[in-house]
């Protein structure tokens, strides 16, 4: 257990250095880690198909958790803050319906796509007023949340719609290729919005607010910290990104399905605590999260290549949480010891 | 003004409600009818369909007041159901008793085990509830697939149907099985100190831990109740449609067992539970579904009326909107008025 991979070449004779380093990047090992677990997914399905390690799986890799990858950006801003969003996948089923519906029925794109986005972020709205104005339990509230966005998910369409939308159909069909390599404009979006979550949360008052809310609130409100107004919008973020997740997971499957994102919440909460966002908040980046999204997706291609039921997927994931979780227990255990 | 404050009343009031709405809107409601000894009705259906959240509610108020939460519940219903239905399906002679009893503890014994998987991640490895059980959340729903083998294992078995369809001394079997498990419940937590010893480790498990509760075995226990009464839901469910379907057994029945024991005044925060509470939620949840149903709602709706219920329900119970309240009420008394304040009341 003490030989976590951690991504440092010191020897022995340097323990003293690999010490000080490893508590003052403490953070960075659980990342690391899934880094490793990733790298060595990579080598092992390379070395066993031969096939696995080709441009075009690597980039289908992107393109098939794109959606995924929105949602744990979102996710990661509320776990963060200490909190939790079940709600996220009911709320992509939501908008990404309404979309369709929406397009369908003739409404211009410029105006459908903000009008969705904008609902995710108010219901992630009236989740986070709920956490911080009436004190309720996150895991309630968003419970609520969830609920009722999967039953308005049923309100605007009992059946799937197709969608024949030019330009939403171009974000999952347009393909900047080169090589072997492709990049949708889905892609695109996701890694834009892992790149403005980690601006936004090591280079703004608000993200060091964030860290500061998880890691005791108590503390934080102390110090003057806007801690109210920081939840609320870590909320609001969430719902942001599920309503973006919902327009991508729409172009991904070329119609809106009130069923979509079952189980999907799961699926990202164990993404982002792979990716080494430590649960009781504070500890964690959205480029962990990332990762722990690739992992997953891996895991995914890997159990096709092997032509096993795809039921070893969330067998396989959960193992990997449960992992990751005691790899978690113990680094926080060492690191409250010294 | 004391009855008000009584933390059951809303619950109470909420399904007294649900109940005038169903006999206004059908008055045959309340009505139950007499057949060859058996009772026949909406509210005997009710009672019958509620049994598996009953039994799962029950499990999850004990996790819950140790200040734990328990996710896996519904996983752990489709491995049970799946592990009865494959030793069924196994057997040369389904309709045989003794081979059904045999399904019945194996089934049991499984999710008695899978229960004791997660207290030991709680409880011994110190991982958060939330967290431990959602691991078994997400791989016990696969563990389920792979023992029907990916398919819905379907089975004749006249003893095995008798569960859900069967009915003694004129009332439905499964109804009597939650009746005991109730009982059971409410002995082993009341009429012991184990209850209060619960409680003592849900509202300060430090204090308790120096106060010489032993509190590892304690929160095990409850982990381990909640996965055999999660284990006999499962078997319940699987009677009732007398299949194993891995996908839809016990699907989101941990968040309508965590709604009915949040419902029944019972803090997620630990510590104070209450099982009457949990029993009138349960019985809300399930009139709520029914009374859904018959509205001509279509089924996949009934999210948005049990997020209605959760919203108003999570609303009355928050501190800020009872404070509210209150100011209310004591602007009304008049001032002077030897009254005492409820926040320092209760």
């Amino acid at each position: 257990m003490t030989d976590t991979p951690v991504a440092l070449g010191a020897r022995p004779s340097l323990r003293e250095r690999a010490d000080r380093f490893r508590a003052r990047r403490a953070s960075w090992i659980p990342v690391s880690a899934a880094v490793g677990i990733l790298v060595v997914m990579f080598a092992v399905g390379q070395a066993y198909f031969g096939n696995f390690l080709t441009p075009r799986v690597l980039s289908s890799l992107l393109l098939d958790n794109a959606y995924l990858i929105v949602l744990a950006v979102g996710m990661t801003f509320v776990i963060l803050t200490g909190g939790i969003d079940l709600s996220v996948g009911s709320v992509m089923a939501f908008t990404g319906i309404l979309c369709a519906r929406m397009l369908s029925e003739g409404a211009p794109t410029g105006v459908v796509i903000p009008l969705v986005i904008v609902l995710g972020a108010l219901m992630g709205l009236a989740t986070g007023v709920l956490v911080q104005v009436f004190e309720v339990q996150p895991f309630i509230a968003s419970l609520a949340a969830m609920f009722a966005a999967r039953g308005l998910a049923f309100v605007v369409s009992l059946s799937s719609i197709k969608l024949e939308d030019p330009f939403v159909l171009a974000l999952q069909s347009t393909r900047l290729a080169g090589g072997g390599w492709y990049l949708t404009p889905t892609g695109i979006i996701a890694i834009a919005t892992v790149v403005i979550a980690a601006l936004v949360l090591h280079f703004t008052r608000f993200g060091r607010t964030v860290y500061a809310v998880g890691g005791s609130e108590q503390s934080a409100r102390l110090m003057g910290l806007a801690t109210a107004r920081t939840k609320v919008l870590a909320y609001v973020i969430s719902g942001t990104c599920a309503g973006i997740a919902g327009v991508l997971f729409t172009a991904y499957s070329g119609a809106g399905y009130p069923l979509n994102g079952i189980g999907t919440e799961l699926d990202t909460i164990a993404a982002v605590v792979i990716g080494g966002t430590l649960l009781t908040g504070g500890t964690g980046y959205v480029l962990g999260s990332m990762i722990g999204v690739f992992v997953y997706g891996t895991i995914k291609v890997l159990i096709s290549f092997l032509g096993a039921e795809q039921s070893w997927t969330r067998i396989t994931i959960g193992a990997l949480l449960l992992v990751f979780v005691v790899v978690q227990r113990v680094i926080v255990a060492r690191s409250s010891r010294s | 003004m004391k009855l008000l404050r009584h933390r059951l009343v809303w619950a109470v009031a909420a399904l007294v409600t649900l109940i005038v709405v169903n006999t206004i809107s059908r008055p045959t409601f309340l009505s139950i009818t007499l057949q060859d000894g058996e009772l026949y009705g909406s509210l005997i259906d009710i009672l019958r369909n509620s049994a598996p959240l009953m039994l799962v509610a029950l499990g999850m108020t004990v996790v819950i007041a140790t200040r734990g939460i328990d996710l896996s519940v519904g996983a752990i219903m489709a491995v049970s159901g799946a592990v009865a239905l494959t030793v069924i399906e196994a057997s040369p002679t389904p309709d045989n008793l003794g081979v059904v009893l045999v399904a019945i503890a194996v089934a049991a014994l499984v999710s008695l085990v899978l229960g004791a998987w997660n207290g030991l991640l709680v409880a011994v490895l110190g991982i958060q509830p939330i967290i431990a059980t959602l691991v078994l959340m997400l791989a016990g729903r696969g563990i389920a697939l792979l023992i029907t083998g990916g398919f819905i294992t379907t089975i004749n078995s006249e003893p095995y149907q008798f569960i859900s369809q069967g009915y003694v001394l004129g009332l439905p079997f499964a109804f009597l099985v939650s009746i005991a498990a109730i009982v059971v419940v409410a002995l082993i937590e009341r009429r012991t100190a184990l209850g209060m010893l619960t409680e003592a480790v849900g509202i300060n498990p430090e204090a308790s831990r120096l106060a010489g509760v032993r509190s590892r075995g304690i929160v095990w226990g409850a982990y381990i109740a909640s996965g055999l009464l999660a284990g006999i839901a499962g078997i319940l469910y699987s009677s009732n449609i007398m299949a194993a379907d891995a996908n839809a057994a016990g699907l989101y029945i941990e968040l309508d067992a965590i709604l009915a024991v949040v419902l029944g005044g019972t803090s997620l925060a630990g510590g104070k539970f209450s099982l009457a509470g949990t029993v009138v939620g349960v019985f809300t949840i399930q009139t709520l579904k029914s009374t859904i149903t018959f509205l001509g709602v279509p089924p996949a709706v009934s999210p948005v009326f049990l997020a209605a219920v959760v919203v108003i329900v999570v609303l009355v119970q928050s501190p800020r909107t009872r404070s509210a309240l209150a100011r209310l009420t004591r602007r009304r008394t008049p001032a002077g008025g030897a009254r005492i304040d409820p926040e320092a009341a209760s």
